[in-house]
């Protein structure tokens, strides 16, 4: 279907989101939905990417601020509790570093190549000075 | 009429499950897929929804795909407000016949559209459904300007913004007139509920929004949506750029019930100069200059008088 041309759009389409039957969407967690090819869950805009969040789940005190913030549904929180960041959906605007409270972040902007290994082991420690 | 969502603090709405997807076309940073999801997540009743054209709608239904998880529809740049109402009053109709397919489960319509849709090219529409007492909820996505075709003026740009129709330079300092007062015009159809609604206080948006849902009649909602595109500021500040805006008192959120009782929501601990509003923006940035800078003193003097009167209307209560 992505791949139809310009002039084979239907036309007044009707895009379904989800294959067969959806049912109480709203109490249904990402994972357990069948989406449907026509649904952007399905999509990725990775490659928009300049620079990524790492998130570093030690500092990190589930305070939720970045999964409110986040304009692309990128923050993956389940059961209250922030468990990472969803890479295919993810955007690099950086709102979700901006917001994070702790000292020092539990989440910081690296370069689209970093190594997350690298990023981690070389977290910077409590910033003294002023916040 | 559905039950209200329980929603005590922020980790227990981060247990929302989304109904608005990601890879969407919007900026990144883009304030109006932040304001959406706090507005969806809000509710877990059914929603019928439609957006009007502008850059929520033509960045979420991209063909082949679609970033909505309810029923949406767009039809045109005029009537998202029209296209809810529609779905409303068929829904009532079949009601009433008990045609309902499933009459237990509890829908509620929302039409969403930017500044440029509502205050100006859909205004006739939107006064209609609201003086026809639909059951819905029209909410602005207002970003002051017609972002999605390169940043045009609307009638909700403020004073001295540069927009591509009314740009600074030697002999303008930009935008002429004043911001329309879209929420009071609003609430003049004495309407159940209208309110004034920023992404950085999400709880307040959540607490109008569940309201609002749950009032019966119609609503209408201004949410500012910081453009990071046509504001210019950088996509990582959209949040910074919204405490900024609630906390000059340049977006002071407020309610107003039923045309007349209004209802301060917010008021900052620490209220911020309008000056450092409006030096975060790059749309503001001669405003600066030595020929404009009595733009930035008159600015603060707007904002302070509309705070003056918002209070007084709250002490009124007429
Ligand atoms: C009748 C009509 N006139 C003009 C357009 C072109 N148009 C599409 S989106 C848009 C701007 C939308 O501005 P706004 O409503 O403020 O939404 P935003 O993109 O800023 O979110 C315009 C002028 C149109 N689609 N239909
Ligand atoms: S960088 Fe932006 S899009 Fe990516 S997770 Fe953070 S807030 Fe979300
Ligand atoms: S904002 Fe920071 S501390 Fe709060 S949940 Fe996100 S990563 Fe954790
Ligand atoms: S131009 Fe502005 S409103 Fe439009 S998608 Fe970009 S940031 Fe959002
Ligand atoms: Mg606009």
């Amino acid at each position: 279907m992505a791949e139809q041309g310009w002039d084979e759009f239907e036309i007044g389409a009707m895009l379904r989101s989800f294959n067969g039957e959806a049912k109480d969407v709203a109490l249904t967690l990402q994972e357990d939905r069948d989406y449907s090819s026509n649904n952007s869950f399905t999509a990725s805009v990775a490659d928009w990417r300049i620079k990524k969040p790492v998130f570093n789940k030690d500092y990190c005190i589930d305070c939720q601020f970045c999964w409110v913030y986040c304009p692309d549904i990128s923050i993956i929180s389940r059961d209250k509790k922030m468990i990472g960041i969803d890479m295919d959906h993810c955007k690099g605007c950086g709102i979700c570093v901006e917001v994070c409270p702790t000292n020092p972040k539990s989440l910081l902007m690296y370069s689209e190549q970093t190594d997350e290994e690298q990023a981690l082991a070389a977290w910077p420690s409590k910033d003294e000075g002023e916040k | 009429m559905g039950e209200v969502k329980k929603i005590k603090n922020l980790k227990e709405f981060s247990t929302s499950a989304d109904r608005f997807e990601g890879a969407n076309l919007l900026c990144p940073g883009c304030a109006h897929s932040i304001i959406v999801r706090e507005v969806l997540n809000a509710t877990n009743d059914d929603l019928i929804l439609a957006s009007s054209t502008g850059c929520l709608e033509v960045c979420t239904a991209v063909y082949p795909y679609t970033s909505w998880d309810a029923s949406w529809i767009h039809i045109g740049f005029e009537n998202g407000s029209t296209a809810v109402a529609g779905a409303e009053a068929m829904y009532q109709a079949l009601k009433k016949k008990g045609r309902l397919k499933q009459p237990d489960r509890s829908t509620k319509f929302v039409a969403f559209g930017g500044d440029g849709a509502s205050y100006d090219i859909g205004f006739q529409w939107i006064s209609g459904c609201m003086e026809r007492g639909h059951d819905m909820m029209y909410i602005v996505l207002d970003n002051e300007v017609y972002a999605n075709t390169g940043g045009q003026r609307s009638s909700a740009t403020p004073i001295g913004a540069s927009a591509t129709t009314s740009p600074a330079g030697r002999k303008s300092y930009g935008e002429k007139k004043n911001k329309k007062d879209m929420v009071a015009i609003m609430a003049a159809h004495n309407i159940p509920y209208s309110a004034q609604v920023a992404p950085n206080k999400w709880k307040d948006m959540v607490k109008k929004i569940q309201h609002g849902l749950n009032v019966e009649g119609p609503v209408f909602i201004n949410a500012m949506s910081p453009c990071t595109t046509e504001w210019k500021f950088d996509p990582k500040d959209t949040m910074m750029i919204s405490d900024l805006a609630t906390d000059s008192l340049v977006f002071p959120l407020y309610e107003i019930i039923d045309g007349h009782e209004l209802n301060i929501t917010y008021r900052p601990k620490h209220k911020v100069p309008v000056e450092e509003y409006l030096a975060a923006q790059g749309r503001f940035k001669h405003l600066f200059k030595a020929e404009y800078k009595h733009m930035i003193k008159e600015w603060q003097d707007r904002v302070d008088a509309t705070w003056e009167s918002l209070q007084r209307r709250e002490e009124a209560r007429v």
